[in-house]
């Protein structure tokens, strides 16, 4: 089983399957809507489970290289390679392990979504392709080993995600929402793109392990690490750069909304690489600094994003300044760590537990988030709005939506026993015993996101019938077991966290924090 | 928008040089200067050409958008299947599998001068094959959606 | 120092080349124009990464026809290639939105067509 044809190639088959599904999309297309539906179905099936397998390859044996074009794909060094790794690599250790898991489990369910909620549209093949796209984007920022190919993922990911954003033509507004994103998005590439050539410049190289065991941290090696960290930063939707999520995720179709949120926190795996594994150890002096800096930017986050999001009258657009909130938590739990890397007691009693919050938190998130956006998907696919003062007592004719609801609501808002709840009470807890204000801060936060769930509840489900939703009825099956397929992985990791924690998180911690077999994997030695 | 009949008939001449001159630059992309996505490009400039010197629908007519997308998706195709392979001659995705081995793409290209031979580095003239086609795909169709304007104006 | 200096002269223009690209996307209103600023930095972008390669007498990586010397390691030729294809896909992207923007709204200027509010 562990050296089967398949699992041998698993990296180059995680990029390759969603590419081949993409690619065909418009051939299918031609054979009618049935083989259309099925062509998407099976590429996700095929490529969630390549995700999940190489996940559960990665977990058992630890991280897994492939080299792409060379001899054997297990050896980063050949003969012919003169002792630098020059072909691409992909590295998949435990921290990508969990982002291939998020990313493969949320496709899953927003295609399986999409197969009914879309199916009015028009265009559908180039829908499905972008869709494709976008999945095989953020699998490649997640799981490559090298600097220029995640550049690379970067851009396709934020392509189509721009496409895709505004894929209602007919509406202006999106069309806008996708320039202002693809605009952003092609500003930070081109300055992750200098930072590229800063290091290749002075270093001769792009791998990942050997720029970070060759660098020096010299002036232009500083401003290389600005222009790395303030783009993806930007990318996953921190503040003060986080103007560009609300347009982008209300106008975007609420699937795609809900995988949008997973390419924000690609970006956040890049922002950690960067931070931890390329810098590591140069930072050692300014640990604190930089940890302070996550800290900082994430309480900002957390706070500015819903203070945003509780006047707001458009669903999605107070989802979305949700997401920018939820996302502070995983800056903070992840600073906090950064913050006493230096102090190996620290770091034991509760820095250790902070980003294993933090990382909790990235999977929960895409999991509670994504199944709120398809609940708001859901809604405006009956009722036609997303206007909280126009929505009114739909609970009576979409049971299943409101409880779906319901579940995303208490798991966002971080109350028992819901995913939120688990992962945001190591958050607390750490975060407390490093600083007691600041995890003060993160409950509030979680209160005030509460209430603002409690107000949305009652004004989109509970109340009166109304005349004008008379015709609303409950959501095809599909778009439920798209939602059923996030809701159930929220409940289950609310109900047994101690697994998920166990097996899924503490490794990624291990592999977060540890540099130096980061580099060994790839060079060899310690 | 139509242009004069001396402009029409040289663009007309000029459309074949282009297609042969791009897919020169493609097929001796392992060998000089250029390669897959240059030569496709130049190949997409004689569409170029056309949409200029002629009337919208009197180009839409010669190059067809549908066959231009089926371009796209077999040169992508191409490329992905012979990434592909590697995996079946038992190397990774992408290896270049051919070079050595083969009857045809026998030899890799040789050091110092040589007489540019073709039948050299195995895989990569496929690859730069399927990237030629797929960009003379791509960018004609981006050009026939980008100059339809050209048609609305007329009127 | 003549030839030192002359060796900087592509970091300069490339310094120039965003400085005014920066400055027309933040100037203009009219949506092609930050466009063109966008292009603009992309390939001040690009000419960085081709400077960075450039070895004084090496020869370019093409065996047909070579001389004798040492060859250039052609890493970031082919960073800048990518580079530039994907500038291309961005920059058609990019075009067609602002195409379907002229379409809906009539206006290319950002002032005039800003229906999303921050």
């Amino acid at each position: 089983m562990m050296d089967t044809f398949v699992m041998r190639h698993l990296p180059a088959l995680l990029i390759a399957v969603p590419l081949f599904a993409a690619f065909l999309m418009p051939i299918v297309g031609n054979a009618g809507r049935v083989a259309r539906n099925a062509w998407v179905l099976l590429g996700a099936l095929a490529t969630s489970a390549v995700g999940l397998a190489l996940a559960w390859k990665v977990l058992a044996t630890g991280t897994v290289l492939y080299v792409f074009g060379a001899a054997a794909a297990h050896l980063p060094l050949p003969m012919d390679s003169g002792g630098i790794p020059i072909r691409i690599v992909f590295q998949v250790d435990a921290l990508s392990a969990l982002m291939v898991v998020i990313a493969s489990l949320s496709s899953l369910g927003i295609t399986i979504y999409s197969l009914a909620a879309e199916s009015r549209q028009s265009g559908l093949e180039t829908f499905y392709a972008m869709l494709f796209l976008l999945v095989a984007g953020v699998l490649g920022m997640v799981s490559t080993g090298d600097l220029f190919n995640f550049f690379v993922f970067l851009e396709i990911s934020s392509l189509a995600g721009a496409a895709l954003v505004a894929y209602r033509v007919d509406n202006g507004v999106a069309v806008e929402a996708g320039l202002k994103y693809a605009l952003l998005s092609t500003l930070g590439a081109l300055a992750v793109l200098t930072a590229i050539g800063i290091l290749v410049g002075q270093y001769d190289a792009l791998n990942l392990a050997t720029l970070a065991s060759r660098l020096q941290f010299t002036t232009l090696d500083k401003i290389a690490l600005v222009l790395l960290a303030v783009p993806l930063a930007m990318k996953c939707g921190a503040v003060p750069m986080h103007f560009w999520t609300p347009d982008a995720y209300t106008t975007a179709p609420s699937s795609v909304t809900a995988f949008l949120v997973v390419s924000s926190q690609a970006s956040l795996y890049g922002l950690f690489r960067i931070l931890f594994t390329l810098y590591g150890h140069l930072l050692q002096f300014s640990w604190a600094t930089f940890g302070w800096f996550l800290i900082v930017v994430g309480v900002l986050s957390m706070f500015v994003g819903v203070t945003m999001a509780i006047p707001q009258k458009d669903v999605k657009r107070l989802m979305a300044y949700h997401a920018v909130s939820q996302t502070g938590y995983m800056l903070l739990g992840v600073g906090v760590g950064l913050a006493v890397l230096g102090n190996a007691d620290a770091l034991a009693t509760y820095g250790r537990t902070a980003m294993a919050g933090g990382l909790f938190h990235i999977i929960n998130h895409a999991m509670y988030k994504g199944l709120l956006f398809l609940t708001a998907g859901a809604v405006f696919y009956r009722a036609g709005t997303r206007n909280l003062n126009k929505l009114g007592g739909l609970g009576h004719d979409m049971p299943w939506t409101m409880v779906f609801f319901m579940i995303g609501a208490l798991a966002i808002a971080g109350v028992p026993p819901f995913n939120g709840f688990a992962s945001k009470l190591l958050i607390y807890e750490s975060v407390f015993r490093f600083s007691p204000f600041l995890s003060i801060v993160a409950m509030i936060v979680s209160i005030l996101t509460l209430a603002s769930f409690v107000k949305v509840f009652h004004s989109m489900f509970l109340g009166p019938r109304r005349a004008e939703f008379a015709a609303v009825r409950e959501v095809p099956a599909p778009m439920l077991a798209g939602m059923a397929l996030l809701a159930v992985f929220v409940v289950a990791a609310g109900l047994a966290p101690r697994p998920f924690v166990d097996h899924l998180i503490q490794p990624a911690v291990d592999a977060l924090v540890d540099r130096a077999g980061y580099i060994a994997a790839i060079l060899g030695g310690s | 928008m139509k242009m004069t009949k001396i402009v029409r008939t040289t663009a007309d001449l000029f459309f074949p040089f282009c297609l042969v001159f791009g897919l020169y630059v493609v097929v001796h992309g392992h060998l000089t200067p250029g390669g897959g996505f240059q030569g496709g490009a130049v190949m997409a400039t004689g569409t170029a050409l056309l949409l200029v010197a002629r009337a919208y629908d009197d180009v839409t007519g010669r190059i067809r958008k549908g066959a231009m997308k089926a371009c796209e998706a077999a040169g992508l195709l191409i490329f992905l299947c012979a990434g592909f392979s590697g995996l079946f001659a038992g190397r990774p995705f992408m290896a270049n599998w051919l070079a050595p081995a083969g009857q045809w793409f026998r030899t890799f290209v040789a050091h110092g001068p040589n007489p540019g031979d073709l039948n050299t580095a195995g895989l990569l003239p496929l690859l730069n094959f399927g990237v030629g086609i797929e960009v003379l795909g791509g960018l004609t169709v981006i050009l026939l959606y980008m100059l339809s304007g050209i048609k609305e104006e007329k009127k | 120092m003549s030839s030192r200096l002359l060796l900087a002269m592509p970091y300069f223009t490339v310094v120039v080349l965003i400085v005014l690209g920066l400055a027309v996307m933040l100037s203009k209103r009219n949506l092609v124009k930050i466009l063109m600023g966008l292009s603009l930095m992309e390939s001040a972008v690009n000419l960085f990464l081709v400077a960075t390669g450039y070895r004084h007498d090496g020869v370019a990586p093409i065996y047909t026809n070579v001389p004798a010397g040492p060859m250039v390691l052609p890493t970031v030729q082919a960073l800048t290639l990518t580079s530039i294809v994907i500038g291309v896909a961005t920059s058609a992207m990019l075009l067609s939105f602002a195409m379907v923007i002229y379409k809906k709204y009539g206006t290319t200027d950002i002032q005039k067509i800003k229906k999303l509010k921050g």
